[in-house]
């Protein structure tokens, strides 16, 4: 039985990986796999959309911690968007607001990246 | 109503971390704790249960895993029991976030969770036996 899954799309010159159902330490691989995936395409601009994502232990999070940093260093960054408040929770508890950009809504992180990189 | 089991057996896999959440969610509901307070029990137990198959059995999926949960009238527990290597409590730190995404470390966060989001932890080992208890006030 599967419980997570990552729908990929493209808004403009931004990835987007729309998650759905649960990310735990048996799913964080998926995830990971689509973002080194994006990383080895040089594909830098990537949000993360969280709307249908119903829950997330620290597995899930350490993948956005193992990757930060080098997105930065590439120029580019992962934003987090559309999470449900028992996801965000989790997200809180760590500090995360303070280190990434997680944003109310997709939209606004599209915008964001645009604005930042005109000439994509 | 019927009698819900108070225990559950499982392979030291990550497969069975749905299972088990499940499990403990659906007993934390019967003594009456709300979602915010299930989501809590959730996590630590998926927190916790994680920690035993990568630290105590090294991803080694032969072992086993005894899950039991219990009340009384004002505390609800979960206790997780394995026969790996047993985890130094007196070794743990505060974990810090910033430090480690620095250093593109992955996890090291899970005990940090259970501390926040429990009452009271409490970690024994006797010979080969290990077990993690952790303890919600109702």
């Amino acid at each position: 039985m599967s419980t997570f899954d990552i729908t990929p799309r493209k808004v403009e010159s931004v990835e987007i990986l729309d998650l759905t159902g649960e990310l735990d330490a048996h799913t964080a691989p998926v995830l990971e796999e689509s973002i080194t995936r994006l990383i080895d395409e040089q594909k830098y601009n990537i949000i993360v959309n969280f709307t249908s994502l119903d829950y997330i232990s620290s597995a899930g999070l350490g993948v956005f911690m193992a990757y930060i940093e080098e997105l930065r260093d590439l120029g580019g960054d992962i934003k987090l968007t559309n999470m449900k408040e028992s996801v965000f929770n989790v997200f809180d508890l760590l500090g995360f607001p303070a280190l990434y950009d997680i944003l109310e809504e997709e939209q606004e992180a599209v915008r964001k990246f645009l604005n930042s990189n005109p000439q994509d | 109503m019927t009698e819900q089991p108070r225990f559950i057996e499982v392979a030291a896999s990550t497969e069975n971390l749905l299972a088990v959440r499940n499990f403990v969610a659906r007993h934390a509901r019967l003594h009456g704790f709300g979602e915010k307070d299930t989501e809590e029990i959730r996590l630590s137990v998926d927190e916790a249960m994680t920690n035993v198959i990568k630290h105590a059995y090294g991803y080694d999926d032969s072992k086993l895993i005894y899950v039991s949960v219990g009340s009384d009238e004002r505390t609800f527990w979960v206790a997780i029991q394995d026969n790996g290597h047993a985890f130094d409590i007196s070794s743990y730190t505060t974990p810090d976030v910033p430090q480690r995404i620095k250093n593109r470390q992955k996890g090291g966060v899970g005990v940090y969770l259970i501390k926040k989001l429990m009452d009271k932890v409490e970690y024994s080992s006797k010979g080969q036996h290990n077990e993690i208890r952790m303890i919600k006030n109702l």
